[in-house]
């Protein structure tokens, strides 16, 4: 036999994972939520998360082939991902032209300046998100009235712009409490909110499948939802007059979406167990002071972002166990 | 619940297609190539010049140094000549070769297959005959045995570990020999432990070899001082380090070695080579070696003489299939690719391996996404990630700090990685430049 024996280094095997198999895991996790969206937000959900998933394709392809003058790399996914996580992020009925802005920070500034994929510091999505917020705060505050809260309204208030409106007009939470939705109906979704995080239980759904398929571990998740109940806890202990209860904090806002979908970006949190909850905890700890303290209503996006900038620094001290390492 | 290490770890498709398959004697060839240096340490000296007549066992080559081993000849006939012979790398190595006439064997060999069990031999005189016998360790590391079994001034061996692991893929030349040769494996142990005044054995098995561990089992039953552990399936737990940790539950210092912890590993087919070289005065010039692969005609397991070529092994498992692709000295995992398959079989080769053509490439690498797997998969609580980067930028201090030289090369890091990025490539490259660093700041 003459043939030419393909000669490299071990492994000889690889694992059938993928990068692409990982990104679509993320797209399908996040179906069930976005079912869940059209449902009680109508048509208006699909339009915007289409419109978002496209104008991402779009400008990572365009980007990439024009001013980077590199191989597109569209088909790994992640543009689909980000597209959906700034849809999920912003009310149902925006119009089309903001998403088209808000797509192309996230891909454009967020994530092709530093590098494409993997190499950006924060969250493309969130960016995205929180530059929208800044720059058209009417548009990105006005929800959609939820067709299944039975609330007959054009706009309505989220959970915790209502808590914060009432406590910023001096009222204790015993007089409002009435007008907060229920424990069920913040749990299932009927409650107004981005297009994305208002289903709490599907979220979750989404999460157990992640979990299931080994796209995320539990770390960061936990650490998240962990120390805002530990946090928002204790602050409701101390005086349950003008905190509210940790169930609240968990079930409203983007509390779910942040610490199961936008924490959990590998890309933008620290690689080992260890660091993972540091950087959980940190976002739980700002999430709730950002609520209950700061000028927003909501602060996950703000804490994800915040701690995804401190991401390097716990990965160069914190380090995996070694093994026979002496400490 | 089964035992097993941690960290890390992964579980690569056992693909042990050869695993039913009897060992089989194969024919002894035309000639062999007997390389000088089959272990770590210094090669062994030939004795041999061209045209001495040899017969089968007899040392040719003595051992070089105090790390190194005997070499014998695995045939009879004729030295051919010595000469430069490439390894399964490829490098050029000094062999030699013999022609084969007959197959004369010498006198004190006893080649009976009858089990001898004599234990009244002191500890100097088992450590002596493994040294004439020129064993290594035959898992693949091949540490000569003799040295590994007298342990540094103020070191003492409490534990001896059998590896019968096997976690590479593909191979079965370990588990056919524990179905095979159980009882001879265990009376190997006994030696060892006596060779070394240690109370107390274990035979490490994975337990996707049910039939070797009720076998062993069953066969350690009148031992109460040595057990078979049923270990959970996880590749690298054959790794030396990794073992160690499954059962004792030690971890081998940063740098050390087994005996560190009180612990000896050695390999079930070194075992078996111990018996034979203490009950029947056979030194090492034959193993057990796989050969397999998906596309393979008839996988199988043979009992073959060190120098044999490769390609003879190839030709009886029915010849390289019209897809080959790559082949592998050793297992998918930490084996040698190699470019030809006229170099020899030596007392490290446990398995050949052929791979299909749409198999032997690697994928195209794209942008670590910092997934973090290939941390999570270490199994010496590396960061693969940070270390391929910092040896790319030449970071020497940095590949230094973040422990390269800890690295096991097991694979786990390149074998997980969604992006298929050559990890071990560049860790590999860092612990060289590495090792030649402290090595220059010793000096």
């Amino acid at each position: 036999m003459s043939k030419i024996l393909t000669v490299s280094p071990s492994p000889h095997v690889h694992s059938d994972e993928s990068v692409n198999k990982i990104m679509y895991r993320v797209v399908l996790a996040m179906m069930p939520a976005l079912a869940w969206s059209v449902f009680v937000f109508g048509f208006d959900a699909l339009r915007v998360t289409l419109t978002a998933v496209a104008a991402c394709i779009v400008f990572e392809y365009l980007i990439q082939k024009f001013l980077m003058k590199v191989t597109p790399s569209v088909t790994d996914g992640s543009a689909i991902i980000t597209g959906i996580l700034l849809a999920f992020n912003v009310p149902a009925n925006i119009p089309w032209w903001i998403i088209i802005i808000g797509a192309l920070v996230s891909i454009g500034i967020a994530k092709l300046s530093f590098g494409g994929l993997g190499n950006n510091i924060f969250n493309p999505a969130l960016v995205g998100r929180v530059f929208l917020l800044i720059s058209f705060p009417v548009h990105m505050t006005s929800w959609p009235v939820n067709i299944q809260s039975g609330v007959d309204a054009v706009t309505s208030a989220t959970p915790l712009g209502l808590i914060k409106e009432s406590i910023k007009n001096g009222q204790v939470l015993s007089d409002v409490l009435g007008d907060v939705p229920g424990t069920m109906d913040m749990l299932l979704g009927n409650i107004g909110g981005s297009l994305g995080e208002v289903s709490a239980l599907l979220l979750i759904v989404g999460g157990i499948y992640m979990l299931f398929r080994k796209v995320i571990t539990w770390h960061i998740p936990v650490a998240v939802l962990g120390s805002m109940a530990i946090f928002s806890g204790i602050l409701w202990l101390v005086n349950p007059e003008i905190f509210m209860n940790p169930v609240f904090h968990l079930l409203t806002g983007g509390a779910m979406l942040g610490a199961i979908f936008m924490a959990t970006d590998m890309v933008t949190s620290p690689m080992t167990p260890k660091g993972q909850i540091i950087y959980g905890v940190g976002i739980g700890i700002i999430t709730i002071s950002i609520r209950t303290w700061g000028a927003y209503p909501e602060g996950i996006s703000f804490a994800i972002l915040l701690m995804n900038a401190v991401t390097p620094l716990i990965n160069t001290y914190i380090k995996p166990k070694r093994f026979g390492g002496t400490k | 619940m089964l035992k097993t290490f941690k960290p890390g770890g992964v579980h690569p498709p056992e693909n042990k297609i050869s695993a039913g398959k009897s060992i089989e004697v194969l024919a002894i060839p035309k000639t062999v190539s007997i390389p000088v240096s089959q272990h770590i340490g210094a090669p062994a000296v030939a004795l041999v010049n061209r045209g001495d007549e040899v017969k089968v066992g007899q040392v040719i080559a003595k051992s070089g140094g105090f790390v190194s081993a005997n070499i014998h000849s695995s045939v009879s006939g004729k030295v051919k000549k010595i000469d430069i012979i490439p390894d399964s790398s490829g490098y050029p190595k000094s062999g030699i070769v013999i022609d084969v006439e007959g197959d004369e064997w010498l006198e004190k060999i006893d080649r009976s297959e009858e089990l001898v069990k004599d234990f009244d031999l002191d500890s100097k005189e088992i450590v002596d005959k493994i040294m004439e016998a020129g064993i290594v360790g035959l898992g693949g590391a091949t540490f000569p045995t003799h040295v590994k079994l007298v342990p540094p001034k103020g070191m003492k061996a409490e534990i001896l570990i059998i590896n019968g692991v096997e976690c590479e893929p593909y191979l079965t030349s370990d588990h056919r020999l524990m179905l095979e040769k159980a009882n001879e494996i265990v009376v190997g142990t006994r030696l060892l432990m006596k060779a070394m005044g240690i109370e107390k054995g274990y035979i490490g098995i994975e337990n996707n070899k049910p039939d070797a561990i009720s076998l062993l089992t069953e066969k350690t039953k009148e031992y109460p001082n040595i057990k078979v552990v049923s270990l959970k399936v996880k590749y690298p737990q054959g790794g030396e380090k990794q073992l160690i940790k499954a059962i004792t539950g030690r971890e081998v210092p940063s740098g050390g070695l087994p005996i560190a912890v009180g612990t000896v590993v050695s390999n079930v087919g070194t075992a078996f080579a111990v018996y034979e070289a203490v009950q029947k005065n056979k030194p090492l010039f034959e193993r057990i070696v796989t050969v397999t692969g998906k596309s393979v005609e008839k996988p199988s397991n043979f009992k073959v003489r060190i120098g044999t070529a490769v390609s003879e092994l190839i030709e009886a498992a029915g010849g390289t299939p019209e897809d080959t692709g790559k082949i592998i000295s050793g297992g998918p995992m930490m084996g040698k690719a190699i470019a030809k398959t006229d170099v020899s079989v030596t007392k490290g080769t446990s398995g050949i391996l052929i791979i299909k053509d749409e198999e032997s490439k690697r994928r195209e690498t794209i942008a670590c996404i910092r997934c973090s797997k290939c941390v999570s998969v270490c199994p010496m609580g590396l960061e693969p990630y940070l270390l391929m980067t910092v040896s790319q930028k030449q970071m020497w201090d940095a590949v230094e700090a973040n422990k390269v030289m800890d690295c096991i090369e097991c694979g786990s890091c390149s074998y997980t990685c969604p992006s298929n990025r050559p990890l071990l490539d560049y860790i590999r490259l860092g612990k060289g430049k590495v090792g030649q660093i402290m090595r220059a700041r010793k000096n």
